[in-house]
């Protein structure tokens, strides 16, 4: 029977995708054609969402972007084979945008539905589980640390030693907890491999709980994914009915739970120890470190805090080798960057490369340069509180200790373009304004320091004492920076600084459209 | 939309019943509580603090803490516009204008026939295909005004 894919993606049924789907069923009906139709997850290459997919004889065909009412049309020509019509776009595999990606942990992303275990296993999942039931903790850890695995959350700290820390502080209860509170404009890599590849995190995840002696895990998911919530739900469902989790998984003796919890939107819940508070039940008030999560995390107890990314890697690492993840990427980033092109873009979608690929590769040829057609004049990386970024910085390669040495930061991997239409002194004081929002509240720099910071913005933007204001303004971000008690307050200085060193004119009287607030 | 005394009473004893013995219990309650009614109820703070061992600070401080917690009663749908970076540059300033001139409320506010509730949003994981706006449980992408008419248009319907 031919399988027609129609993702049941966030950002394909933002697209029309369910209403393409019925018509799908509906004049396949109507021809007396016998269809497969499958939901699958998405590929990532948003771009061309809703990507719609036939699969005969091994082979997989597009269409995209294909909405409802060109689906008639397709059917006029052929459809589901391989037709004559502007949306085929030939076989998937040969889409270039996705064969020149390197993928390691997206590789499974959209091939299927991503709640069918079979599937998932099919295509090689839970090897790593398994290979890890025959390891000691030690060993499993070990492997994460030969790996050269970095937190995927932004922080980029090594997985290994972070989990060795967990190991060796003995405990009568230890927690694994996924940060799937992915509140980055510009990130939806978590989202899509939640979407598209659940299971991957729950193998990781269990995989983590085996390597520190855990038995309970929770995924802190953010509100504002609910087909996430729902995926994840059945998949835990699934895997536990399968023996893959819960009580003595695959026959090994080994338990373990995991418990999905709802943040409440609070942008601040993505910091570790803010996220623990509020798995705790509590204001989501960042903790002093140390104590480190790994030595006194979730009710006091050693907790592995873990990016979904990070967990989700794990799984390949220990399903292909160490070795295999750290022959991708270059100098202290190995393994692959799940970058993701956003805002103003062409092509947008996750882009998943060895670290080390330049921005401008990712911006020009990947994305295919700004939507709206204009020059690019801005790229702020690593989300709301990440630097923005002039053409003459673009050729920087995307790794962590690069981005560092320019003041920048990879973050979690969101790329965000503007075309030359942006006010950059409005960026800047949206950065202040967003931290004045989302601050938790508990330090000073980062609760008052972003509120003086809006005024001061808008009062250079009225040419009020400009000068003096501007200097003002360096020193509350210098402030913010050194006396902020975690990156919230201490990086919102990065956009701010950076719009002001890269986009002066913006800030000179009558340079800014005008317009604040 | 205002329910009545029993009515909160019932669904609170029920939540209680549910999260009294699970640890960071809270959060979930919250969440089910606001399913049910639609905001959590001033009045249900000392009884969700009784039944969870927690004084009625705390309870309020969870409640007041949270963008998605709400003790005043909300519209029938809330309509989000994500106000982040990737949709700013794609024109959600200019979206936003629009939406509030259409519904004649500011963020934070409700219409008057109860109808639409308008919130901000800090991203909602679409930033490819921005700007994005979220109505109940859908969410949507490329929205200009438009397009955000017709959304509206549809929903009302």
């Amino acid at each position: 029977m031919t399988r027609i894919f129609v993702p049941a993606d966030t950002t394909a049924c933002a697209l029309g995708a369910d209403s393409v789907a019925a018509k799908i069923a509906e004049l396949a009906e109507n021809a007396g054609l016998s269809v497969d139709l499958v939901r699958n997850g998405s590929r990532g290459a948003f771009w061309l969402e809703p990507l719609i997919e036939v699969e005969t004889a091994g082979q997989r065909i597009a269409f995209g972007p294909v909405t409802a009412a060109d689906v008639p049309g397709l059917f006029e020509a052929g459809f589901p084979a391989q037709c004559d019509h502007h949306l085929y776009l030939g076989k998937t595999d040969d889409i270039d945008w996705l064969a020149k990606q390197q993928r390691l942990t997206f590789t499974r992303a959209g091939l299927d539905d991503p709640l069918s275990l079979d599937a998932y296993q099919r295509a090689g999942g839970y090897t790593g589980l398994r290979k890890a039931l025959e390891m000691s903790p030690a060993e499993i850890v070990e492997n994460v640390t030969l790996s050269g695995l970095r937190g995927r959350g932004g922080a980029a700290f090594p997985t290994g030693i972070k989990w060795k820390t967990v190991l060796d502080t003995p405990a009568d209860q230890k927690y694994i907890a996924a940060n799937a509170d992915e509140g980055d404009s510009g990130t939806f890599a978590d989202r899509l491999l939640m979407e598209a590849d659940p299971y991957q995190l729950i193998e990781g995840m269990t995989i983590a709980a085996l390597a520190v002696g855990a038995d309970k895990g929770f995924i802190y998911l953010r509100s504002e994914y609910p087909k996430a919530l729902k995926i994840l739900t059945q998949s835990i469902k699934t895997a536990e009915k399968a023996g893959l989790l819960g009580e003595n998984i695959v026959g090994s003796g080994f338990n373990f739970h995991i418990e999905v919890r709802l943040g409440a939107g609070a942008y601040i819940c993505g910091e570790e120890t803010s996220m623990l508070e509020s798995l705790e039940g509590k204001r989501g008030l960042v903790r002093f470190k140390p104590p480190l999560p790994a030595i006194e995390g979730l009710f006091g107890k050693p907790t592995v805090v873990n990016n979904v990314l990070t967990l989700a890697a794990v799984s390949t690492v220990l399903a292909r080798g160490a070795e295999h993840y750290r022959d991708f990427g270059t100098g202290r980033s190995r393994g692959t960057l799940t970058a993701q092109l956003a805002g103003n873009i062409q092509r947008g979608g996750l882009v998943e490369v060895p670290f080390g690929t330049s921005l401008r590769e990712l911006v020009e040829d990947f994305g295919g340069g700004t939507a709206s057609g204009k020059p690019v004049r801005a790229i702020q990386v690593g989300g709301p509180l990440g630097a923005y970024l002039p053409e003459s910085q673009w050729d920087l390669p995307m790794d962590y200790e690069d981005f560092s040495a320019a003041g920048a930061m990879l973050g979690h991997g969101g790329i965000v373009v503007f075309d030359e239409s942006v006010d950059m002194l409005q960026q800047a004081r949206f950065a202040m304004e967003f931290c004045a929002v989302e601050s938790c509240g508990k330090c000073t720099p980062c609760r008052i320091g972003s509120v003086r910071g809006v005024e001061l913005i808008d009062k250079i933007g009225q040419n009020d004492d400009r000068d003096n204001n501007l200097q003002l303004l360096e020193e509350l971000c210098e402030t913010m920076d050194k006396g902020s008690l975690c990156a919230m307050g201490g990086l919102t200085p990065m956009p701010v600084r950076s719009a002001l060193k890269y986009f002066p004119q913006d800030f000179e009287p009558a340079g800014h459209s005008g317009q604040v607030g | 939309m205002q329910v009545t005394t029993e009515k909160v009473a019932t669904v609170v004893a029920g939540v209680v019943s549910k999260y009294a013995n699970c640890p960071g219990g809270l959060m979930p309650l919250l969440h089910q509580i606001k399913e049910s009614l639609g905001y959590i109820p001033k009045e249900s703070v000392a009884d969700i603090a009784r039944g969870m061992g927690l004084s009625r600070a705390e309870v309020h401080g969870v409640i007041s803490f949270y963008h998605d917690f709400h003790d005043q009663p909300r519209g029938r749908t809330t309509v989000q516009i994500c106000r982040a970076e990737a949709c700013q540059a794609m024109g959600s300033r200019q979206l936003e204008t629009h939406v509030k001139k259409r519904l004649g409320i500011d963020y934070g506010e409700t219409t008057t026939d109860g109808s639409f509730s308008l919130e901000p949003v800090y991203c909602l994981g679409n930033c490819a295909c921005s700007p994005s706006i979220r109505i109940g449980e859908d969410i949507y992408a490329r929205v200009d005004s438009g397009r955000f008419d017709e959304i509206l248009d549809g929903v009302k319907q």
